[in-house]
């Protein structure tokens, strides 16, 4: 039977420098290749409290890192989601049910009441 | 003949219908050109044959009931000949004789003869006493007739008959009505209408008595008068009158004078445009059987007739194809209105029916099984008729018990966004009503209910849905919502923005002629060059990013985007669908719908697609599409279930793409023996040729073997229906929430000219459409609705088929599969990870549970530990 590893050996080059890191647990933990974050679209790291991070790059090259488990469906799915922004403000749309959550504060901007966490994330 | 130069019209016939085609041949200038020479039977110009009655009720002189406006023939060189009825057409030297003898040559004839009362054949019809009702002379020979007796009846309790039931109450006679079928109005209304019909009018004093015939009309052997009807009941009603209401026939003797086809039942055969076999002789009204085949008793399809037969005669396009019977009038101060599919014929069709015999109110509506509104009766109050009958044929946006109820009963009829109440629910997941939503755009007189008006001041959908929750749930009501909140911009004055979201000022139909028009490759080349002010050089958003993928997705090999949609800056401008490649279920799992072209599949691809659903444990379903539906697969896994899937010979079925998803297909000619066309071949040829092309929204077709349609292809956006001689094509046929038929856009195509109307049809939906919006919806906003789109698709009325053509070409050509392109290339296949730092790691939150032997996503408890305390 056919592996994932099989699928992807032939892997790519990386095409833009550094590690993306995130800053949980007291310390910094290393994530992913920076080329793995493609601008506009999200990626899902596992945390070692088991908890999940969505990550996010813009078009500027800012990262952002929130929450991945969409509160409204408790579904770990909200580094699926399409970015957008009001103004300046970046955003994630869950893609289950469409609320919009604020990549830097966490804020849903549909809900006042709900939020999703956020954390300090760097490329090195 | 005076002037040779001069064409010459001759008219026969001058009701109201006649007038009518003589005012629309005026106002397109025609009568300034031509002579027109009117001949009429009736001693008076045309009248208002409608309102007859109001003569008796409201005192009206027959001259006020006329519909010549005063100076009309003169001004318009119209030549009117009263009291001299036409008596003979000879086709052969285009004459016209009247009674006489004056004889008319023309170029151009029009039949407006209407139609005559029948009258049964019983013993005694024709005695002192019997009358008609019809024309002014009718009425007043029967006022004139009236004044000797104390007693009449009425035979036929239909629409004349009750109108001339009210003009025998009017003259102060003790009246009758008798009717043969078991209620009154037979034609228009059900059992329960006619019985709420039957209280009101005998509430008036007139005795109805129904499911009798009448026998004999006696009649006094000395005088010769009418002294009563034996009934088929055995009984005998002594009555001093009888007047005949029985149905009316088409007056068609002149045409079959001439020569000219007529209908078994009468009726002056004419096509679409009203037009006979002989080019130049036309028939319009009550004496003409219609293209599609009936005869119209009502002035409203004559008035349609006229303008298409004044249209046809003026050079210009028009067709009259059919009208709907529906009726609204005040019978006997009754009101009574019918409409749609009044009786409830459809199948699995349902009754909502409010009924209060005390004061004599009923009203019935008849709804599908899905909802849909298909016509119904209203006896008593008729308030809501001008908004049901619009609504016919769509799903109303309030459950149809509440269009029923009176409006004292705290539910008023509520029909549309705009004519919701405010305290309708709008949004039913979260409860919002429409005062509350309206309250937020901060729109005046907002309800009592609902909160001080302007205390918000939204400007957009997003900022409503902020504001009040609605629409963000299962997010159904978005559309009325966005109609609402525009609604009430408008009427606030404030200018509505129409375009596609804050990045774009343009809608989506025009992005797409910029795309094209510049070859703009990118979504960031057009968002930086043509977004609004601000937003260019910006993140753009979930509305905007889909949408122009999908319009790089079609124009892809001409403007020169990547053809893959994972390839470079398109896969971040994908819905998640889309970037996956397969559809996001509600526990953040995924579904996998290999393409089964045509439904055709063989039973070792059958079998594949078995293994596959076992071995990785997934839950099995057979789609509406007629195809197979596999859930439950995690992201990591739909790479190895279409490895397995590829290799078989299987291909992306687009269930996750607004693109072309199937077409369905009956098994046809090959095997049925109803079938007349090869239905699966062309429906796999359908299939093949399309898949894969991104467009608005999703598309669905189908293709039935014979005229039984069991592909159901009329429901599909591009449906297609074998005949004897090729293919009918039928276009914007909807199934879902808003069921709609489709249009029939060509009929007895070959399979080359079905093949080249589709390319044409769905290449201008997907160049017009707004963004999410499906054919039927597309169809009935676009000015000038089918009949355009046959113009520029059939007949190229804007010289864009060539080039809706090559596009078309361009994405046959350019057509790779998805799934194979991404199997290919690791860059894509990185993407299918749970984990970006952990490629191995099932997500946990995406759990199983067994139900009926497969699985099922299991319940999520909320996790309150991501939900953080604002």
């Amino acid at each position: 039977m056919t592996t994932m590893t099989d699928l992807l050996s032939p892997a790519a080059a990386p095409s833009v420098p550094g590690t993306v890191e995130l800053h949980v647990g007291g310390r910094w933990l290393a994530v992913c290749a920076a080329e793995a974050l493609l601008p506009g679209r999200g990626v899902a790291a596992l945390l070692p409290d088991g908890r999940q991070a969505a990550l996010f790059r813009d078009r500027a090259g800012r990262t952002y890192a929130i929450g991945n488990v969409d509160p409204f469906t408790g579904a770990g799915v909200l580094s699926h989601g399409l970015v957008g922004a009001v103004g300046d403000r970046p955003y994630v749309a869950s893609p289950l049910l469409k609320q919009r959550f604020d990549l830097v504060d966490g804020r849903c901007l549909d809900d006042e009441a709900v939020a999703v966490a956020t954390y300090p994330v760097r490329v090195r | 003949m005076a002037d040779t130069t001069e064409k010459t019209l001759v008219l026969v016939g001058h009701g109201m219908v006649g007038q009518r085609f003589l005012e629309a041949l005026a106002d397109r200038g025609v009568t300034a050109r031509t002579r027109v020479v009117v001949l009429c039977e009736e001693p008076r110009p045309a009248y208002d044959r409608v309102h007859l009655t109001s003569y008796f009720s409201e005192g009206v002189s027959p001259r006020e009931l006329s519909v010549v406006e005063d100076g009309f023939m003169a001004r318009h060189g119209i030549e009117l000949h009263v009291g001299d009825p036409a008596v003979r057409v000879d086709r052969d030297r285009r004459t016209v004789t009247a009674r006489s003898g004056l004889t008319v040559g023309y170029d151009t004839l029009v039949l407006a003869t209407g139609s005559y009362p029948f009258v049964p054949p019983v013993p005694g019809k024709d005695a002192a006493g019997c009358f008609v009702y019809r024309t002014i002379e009718d009425l007043l020979a029967i006022e004139a007739y009236a004044a000797g007796v104390g007693s009449g009846a009425v035979v036929g309790g239909g629409l004349l008959g009750l109108e001339a039931a009210g003009a025998l109450k009017g003259l102060g006679l003790d009246t009758h009505v008798v009717e043969f079928a078991p209620r009154l109005m037979p034609v228009q209304v059900d059992t329960g209408g006619g019985d709420a019909l039957r209280r009101r009018v005998e509430a008036l004093g007139v005795r109805v008595h129904t499911g009798v015939g009448t026998q004999q009309i006696t009649v006094d052997g000395g005088t010769g008068r009418v002294t009563g009807m034996a009934l088929s009941d055995g009984s005998h009603l002594p009555v001093g009158m009888v007047v005949f209401s029985a149905g009316v026939r088409p007056r068609d003797e002149l045409a079959r004078g001439c020569g000219l086809l007529v209908g078994e039942r009468g009726g002056i055969v004419v096509d679409e445009q009203c037009r006979t076999a002989d080019p130049s002789v036309f028939a319009i009204g009550e004496c003409a059987l219609a293209a599609d085949g009936r005869v119209y008793g009502l002035v409203a399809p004559g008035y349609e007739m006229a303008e298409t037969a004044a249209r046809t005669v003026a050079g210009e396009a028009g067709a009259f194809t059919g009208a709907d019977l529906s009726t609204k009038l005040k019978l006997l101060g009754v009101d009574v209105a019918s409409f749609g599919d009044a009786h409830g014929t459809a199948e699995g069709c349902l009754d909502v029916c409010y009924s209060d015999a005390r004061s004599g109110i009923y009203r019935k509506l008849v709804v599908g099984a899905d909802g849909t509104l298909l016509g119904g009766v209203l006896v008593g109050d008729v308030e809501s008729y001008g908004l049901l009958r619009p609504l016919t044929g769509s799903v109303p946006p309030v459950a149809p018990e509440h269009l029923v109820l009176p409006a004292g009963a705290g539910a008023p009829v509520a029909l549309g966004p705009s004519a919701l109440p405010d305290e309708a629910v709008v949004c039913s997941c979260n409860n919002v009503t429409k005062g509350a939503i309206r309250a937020a755009v901060g729109g005046a007189g907002a309800g009592g209910a609902g909160g001080g008006a302007g205390e918000h001041s939204c400007t957009s959908v997003a900022e409503v849905k902020k504001c009040t929750k609605a629409g963000t749930s299962c997010g159904s009501c978005v559309k009325v919502l966005g109609q609402l909140v525009d609604a009430e911009l408008e009427a606030a004055g404030v200018e509505v923005d129409k375009g596609l979201c804050p990045h774009f000022a343009q809608t989506r139909a025009e992005l797409y002629e910029i795309v094209l028009a510049l070859r703009i490759p990118s979504y960031r080349q057009l968002l930086d060059g043509h977004g609004r002010e601000g937003a260019r050089g910006g993140e753009g958003c979930e509305v905007c990013k889909p949408a122009v993928a999908s319009i790089l997705a079609s124009l892809a090999p001409v403007v020169g985007a990547s053809v893959h949609v994972l390839e470079g800056e398109q896969a971040a401008l994908q819905d998640t669908n889309d970037h996956f490649l397969a559809n996001m279920q509600k526990n953040g799992s995924y579904s996998v719908v290999p393409r089964i072209p045509g439904g055709e599949i063989t039973p070792e691809k059958l079998i594949v697609i078995g293994e596959v659903a076992r071995d990785f444990g997934l839950y099995t379903k057979i789609t509406g599409g007629q195809r197979i539906d596999l859930f439950g697969a995690r992201v990591e896994q739909l790479p190895l279930i279409w490895a397995r899937l590829v290799d078989a010979g299987f291909e992306s079925g687009h269930a996750y793409g607004k693109a072309l998803r199937t077409v369905k297909s009956c098994v046809g000619q090959t095997w049925c023996r109803y079938g007349v066309q090869d239905s699966v071949r062309m429906a796999i040829d359908l299939e093949l040729r399309y898949r894969g092309l991104r467009s608005p929204h999703k598309l669905k077709s189908a293709v039935s073997g014979c005229a039984r349609e069991c592909a159901e292809a009329q429901s599909k956006d591009f449906g297609v229906i074998a005949t004897a001689n090729g293919w009918n094509l039928y276009v914007g046929g909807n199934g879902g929430a808003t069921p709609r038929h489709a249009d029939l856009l060509a009929k007895d195509l070959s399979d080359a000219e079905l093949v080249r109307l589709v390319d044409r049809f769905l290449m201008f939906y997907i160049r017009t459409a707004d963004r999410l919006e499906r054919t039927s919806v597309w169809l009935e906003r676009i000015p000038g609705g089918l009949e355009h789109v046959r113009d520029v698709v059939v007949h190229d009325s804007l010289g864009i088929c060539e080039e809706l053509e090559a596009l078309m070409a361009a994405h046959v050509a350019g057509y790779r599969d998805e799934w194979a392109g991404t199997l290919d290339d690791p860059e894509r296949l990185s993407r299918f990870v749970s984990f970006v730092n952990a490629p191995g790691t099932p997500d946990p939150t995406v759990r199983f549970v067994p139900e009926r032997g497969q699985i099922k996503p299991e319940p999520i408890l909320l996790s309150l530990t991501e939900r953080v305390t604002v």
